[in-house]
């Protein structure tokens, strides 16, 4: 009873029920996180008011590499256990986390005009990222490339898989290789490099983004079983 | 043999091993092409790496190091500008013609992008500014400036009795 949540009909009820509270909970958190970041906490020494697009640029590139993580998980589940519920997540996972990549080097990208004085430079760190944002695309062509959706998704599963590996090298290349970017603030094993009163705000923002890409997620799949019920009613019916 | 994951058929046991193997062939394949790739994906040179001759002289090259403390010389006119890159050990000078970016200072880490002539100075093409991983509101930042050089002439005092 407690597994219902794999059948077709279970994740649909599932998300029809979750999707819209998620969704409202991270506008709440949305306002509060832009709020204490734009308007309560300190301008920065080095970058005067400049800074604050990092309470969307770092929670952005935070959930790109989240969403790859969950997008895999589902590719993973769907690969072993041929479950279609699974397939289905994964897809639904694929456009919102390549939003938020896309999310992240766009903002990335804005602050590094003024910063660095470049819109962009090919160091590891920004090219690690734009090939996640290339693999998520990928693994959304794959899945609409097959005829049969259940095929597709078995193909662009392995694709997501195999990307899982340049989740680290995103994450650590800024300290395996110099690049233009600078290194971790606030994910690293020593206590972050922000102040108090400007990292609340940031975590706030996380936490927002986070519920948003659930609920984003839940909401894409309820559209996915909505579209494809031939191969549900197979499903059912088997 | 008792099986490891209980609940899981031979048949998506199987599988399992399918996907273990991939992640795991994958990263190796990964690694050792980055581990062959290694130097060069390295954004800039470094100014000991320029002294030691590892950058190639006549090509477009990045180094990146701190701008010296009291090297920045500007032209009285126009934006001809020149400084001192250094990590420590060794020095680039770097000569550029521009608009630099906002966080060009002393102490400052920049990437410079240009090449170097044969006397040994980087015409730059770009000046790239970098910054460091901390953010503090600057009331904080003064306080911890003040602590230091409040230390440093404990220090010194310290010293010259």
């Amino acid at each position: 009873m407690a597994w219902t949540f794999l059948t077709t009909r279970g994740l649909d009820g599932l998300a029809a029920r979750w999707a819209p509270r998620l969704l409202a909970v991270s506008a709440l958190l949305l306002v509060a996180g832009l709020y204490g970041g734009l308007v309560l906490a300190p301008t920065d020494e080095e970058q005067g008011e400049a800074y604050r697009i990092i309470y969307v640029h770092v929670p952005a590139a935070w959930l790109s590499l989240y969403g790859y993580v969950a997008m895999a998980a589902f590719g993973a589940v769907a690969l072993i256990w041929r479950i279609r519920v699974a397939e289905v997540m994964m897809a639904a996972a694929a456009p919102v986390g390549a939003a938020f990549t896309a999310l992240a080097l766009a903002t990335g990208s804005i602050w590094g005009k003024p910063m660095w004085g470049t819109w962009w430079v090919w160091d590891a760190r920004l090219t690690s990222e734009l090939i996640l944002l290339f693999l998520y695309i990928g693994v959304m062509a794959l899945r609409a490339a097959a005829e049969d959706p259940r095929a597709g998704a078995r193909a662009a599963a392995i694709l997501a898989l195999a990307g899982v590996v340049n989740v680290p090298i995103v994450h650590f290349s800024v300290e395996w290789w110099n690049t233009l970017h600078q290194g971790p603030t606030v994910t690293r094993l020593a206590a972050p490099a922000i102040h108090p009163a400007m990292l609340a705000p940031l975590l706030v923002m996380a936490a927002a983004f986070m519920v948003y890409h659930a609920g984003a997620v839940l909401l894409r799949a309820r559209c996915l079983l909505a579209r494809e019920p031939a191969a549900a009613l197979a499903e059912e019916a088997a | 043999m008792s099986a490891p994951v209980p609940h899981l058929p031979p048949a998506a046991r199987r599988r399992a091993i399918g996907v273990l193997a991939l992640l795991v062939g994958v990263a190796l394949a990964v690694g050792l092409a980055l581990l062959a790739l290694r130097e060069n994906i390295n954004l800039f040179y470094s100014p000991s790496q320029v002294a030691a001759g590892e950058a190639p002289t006549g090509r477009v090259v990045r180094v990146g190091g701190l701008v010296e403390q009291g090297s920045v010389r500007r032209a009285a006119e126009g934006l001809d500008v020149e400084f001192v890159l250094t990590d420590g050990a060794e020095r680039v000078t770097v000569r550029y013609r521009g608009i630099l970016p906002d966080l060009f200072r002393e102490g400052q880490g920049i990437v410079a992008q240009g090449r170097i002539g044969p006397d040994g100075v980087l015409v730059a093409e770009q000046v790239l500014a970098k910054h460091d991983e901390n953010y503090m509101p600057p009331r904080v930042a003064e306080a911890l400036r003040e602590a230091h050089e409040r230390g440093v002439r404990g220090a010194a005092a310290e010293g010259g009795r």
